[in-house]
């Protein structure tokens, strides 16, 4: 079973994630669960083998700040959440603008749970499939 | 003056789509940014809509490289959120398909590596080295790449005396073969001249930006996830590969040296191979959360999982071992020559189809 | 020339959206074990110098204009091998939101390849068949649409039971 060592709030992350950091711990990753109503972040560091967990609940519509300026490693995974999740991260190193693993044309935030959002929201021809652009080029019976 | 380079998404030397946006100053490479997205194919979305039986053989597919060891994480996952105790053999079994994946994975990384060094002969020649390794798979499993024979409480096949004589037999062929290769890996002029001092990374640095697998004890770190004891890892002796320089050379003989140590693991854990059940059977679904690590060939992998009492989970996230690597990749690029991108990128061995699931 | 162009036909492989099973084995074909280029076949990194491509993995929808474009710089005559059943269908990442389907939903495809991945010896004989379309269509010969080794799937199709999954190894 997971641990999870200490909550943090919007207000205290950087600083708590900042004094983890400097005892020596390396950042491992971030994940995301849509709960419904809110998201839990989870942040994954690393000592020794030993993982410590840190919780934050973020509810719907706010904005993560971005731990990458106290750890540089966090960019790649906080551009994926942007993207999945449609959560904003602000202040970001590098910031591709909700399209770092995901094209211009992708569904957007395919991760979220609420009905309507993601990719219960891409409409479909009533068959099931998806009503993406039209292939280029058909062959035969491909598609 | 500085000008930006697209490096992929379609490049020769690259086995994968990535594509790298390079800033020139002349030849030097001023900054690296990465653009990915190419493989991205939403698959922790997947398998929230399949049941957790059916995900592991669809987790053996986030990668085709080290498919067994994603499915030994997440069966992994799967016994801790239900309390499934592994049987012995299954343990040892386990350890010995993970550390035949480890062997021909690095075999193939090092083959690539000599390719995009311009070392052909190497190249075919570590790749024909390899086959011995992918022989002993299809002999043990049926399959050469994706071996579909962990399941969750266990394996779901066994390795006979029989079987066991052809693997150790292959072994021997491996050692013999590999070791007139590794000597021109370690000691060629030609191989030094191109790997020494490029994409150097201090430790310090390294551990920072969570390097992860040959990238961070290739700069002098002992990290390695095997050292926990996880599956029968506990039970055999082994201690983590170190490299000190940091550099595309270090890296490079770690892997080199670690082929040697899973050779010697793939060995002992065959001779000590208890007797026993290959599966514990159970009933019922997961819950809770659970976040396992797995030592593979890139380094560690993390999976979380959350179960909530249904045969679907309510969400699995797979950080894999390149993805932590891309941020420490992007220091050691900085400052090399346009030409040397190539080996600094296939020196941390990337696996761009795990990155992006 | 056409003699040349069917005695030594020169291949590019491009990954589009696979999870590099595929990719490995097509890689394993060129090595000395399996030889692919005792045929005269050469893998080439330039897709304005080669007659067959070699896709392997589905199509998504970033990389299906970087498909397209490899596609199109390629010069006539040319002939598209899908190697695996991802390229065929989209596999088992068919019902994934980012998979736009199998390869022939972007470009023809002239043969395909089944298997999960497929052994090395069934990539051989699927590029030695494009040779043989590579040589018709060089002459100027109408050619057969490929079979596909699996209808399309798209939306929510049964899932296979989990010995089915295996057995496709």
């Amino acid at each position: 079973m997971m641990q999870i060592n200490e909550t943090l709030t919007l207000e205290n992350q950087l600083e708590k994630i900042g004094s983890l950091l400097l005892l020596g711990h390396r950042f491992v990753t971030m994940t995301v669960v849509d709960k419904g109503e809110e998201f839990d972040i989870f942040y994954h560091f690393d000592l020794d083998y030993k993982l410590t967990t840190f919780q934050l609940v973020l509810p719907k519509g706010a904005e993560l700040p971005s731990i990458s300026g106290i750890c540089f490693a966090a960019v790649i995974v906080e551009n994926e959440i942007q993207d999945l999740f449609g959560i904003t991260v602000s202040n970001l190193a590098i910031d591709y603008e909700k399209h770092f693993l995901l094209a211009e044309d992708a569904p957007a935030q395919p991760f979220c749970r609420v009905p309507g959002v993601g990719i219960t929201a891409v409409a479909t021809d009533g068959k099931g499939n998806m009503t993406a652009p039209a292939p280029a080029v058909s062959n035969g019976g491909d598609k | 003056m500085s000008m930006l380079v697209p490096f992929g998404p379609q490049h020769p030397v690259l086995p994968e789509p990535l594509q790298l946006r390079l800033e020139l100053n002349d030849e030097k490479v001023v900054s690296a940014v990465p653009v990915v997205g190419y493989v991205h194919r939403g698959l922790e979305k997947l398998a929230e809509q399949k049941d957790f039986i059916q995900d592991t053989f669809l987790i053996e597919r986030v990668c085709g490289i080290c498919s067994f060891m994603h499915s030994m994480a997440y069966s992994m996952g799967i016994e801790e959120l239900m309390g499934i105790q592994v049987p012995d053999r299954a343990r040892y079994l386990r350890v010995v398909w993970a550390e035949l994946h480890r062997m021909h994975s690095h075999l193939l990384a090092l083959g690539l590596l000599a390719d995009a060094f311009g070392f052909e002969n190497l190249f075919y020649t570590i790749w024909k080295i390899r086959e011995e390794i992918m022989d002993a798979m299809e002999c043990t499993t049926g399959a050469r790449v994706m071996l579909g024979s962990c399941c969750i409480g266990g394996v779901r096949k066994d390795i006979s005396a029989e079987q066991a004589k052809f693997v150790l037999e292959k072994l021997n062929n491996f050692e013999k073969m590999f070791k007139r290769s590794s000597e021109v890996l370690m000691g060629d002029y030609s191989v030094k001249e191109r790997l020494v001092g490029v994409g150097v990374i201090d430790g310090k640095k390294a551990y920072e930006l969570g390097a992860v697998g040959p990238s961070l004890r290739g700069s002098g770190i002992a990290k390695d996830h095997r050292m926990t004891g996880y599956a029968a890892y506990g039970e055999l002796g082994f201690e983590p590969v170190v490299e000190k320089d940091g550099d595309c050379y270090a890296r490079t003989m770690v892997r080199v040296r670690e082929l040697y140590q899973s050779m010697t693991l793939v060995r002992e854990a065959l001779a000590k191979l208890p007797e026993g059940e290959l599966k514990t059977p159970f009933k019922g679904n997961p819950s809770g959360e659970a976040a396992v690590r797995v030592e593979q060939p890139r380094g560690e992998v993390l999976y979380y999982l959350r179960g909530n009492g249904t045969d679907k989970l309510d969400r699995l996230r797979i950080r894999t071992p390149t993805f932590a690597n891309i941020a420490p990749l992007l220091t050691m690029l900085v400052g090399c020559n346009l030409p040397d991108v190539a080996v600094i990128i296939l020196s941390i061995d990337p696996c761009i189809s795990c990155t992006e699931r | 020339m056409s003699k040349a162009i069917s005695k030594s036909p020169w291949v590019v492989h491009f990954n589009c959206n696979s999870c590099n099973g595929c990719d490995i084995e097509f890689l394993a074909c060129l090595t000395p074990t399996y030889d692919v280029e005792r045929f005269g076949v050469l893998h080439v990194g330039n897709p304005k110098h080669a007659d067959v491509l070699v896709v392997t993995g589905s199509v998504n929808l970033r990389n299906r204009h970087v498909l397209k474009n490899v596609y199109d710089q390629m010069p006539d005559p040319k002939v598209v091998v899908a190697m695996g059943i991802c390229p065929a269908t989209g596999g088992i990442f068919a019902d994934c939101y980012n998979v736009v389907g199998g390869v022939g939903s972007v470009i023809p495809v002239d043969v395909h390849v089944p298997g999960c991945p497929p052994r090395p010896e069934a990539m051989i004989d699927g590029i030695i068949e494009a040779v043989g379309i590579l040589e018709k269509k060089r002459a100027g010969l109408a050619v057969d649409p490929p079979l596909l080794p699996v209808k399309t799937v798209k939306g929510p199709a049964p899932a296979p039971a989990p010995q089915e999954a295996s057995e496709k190894n």
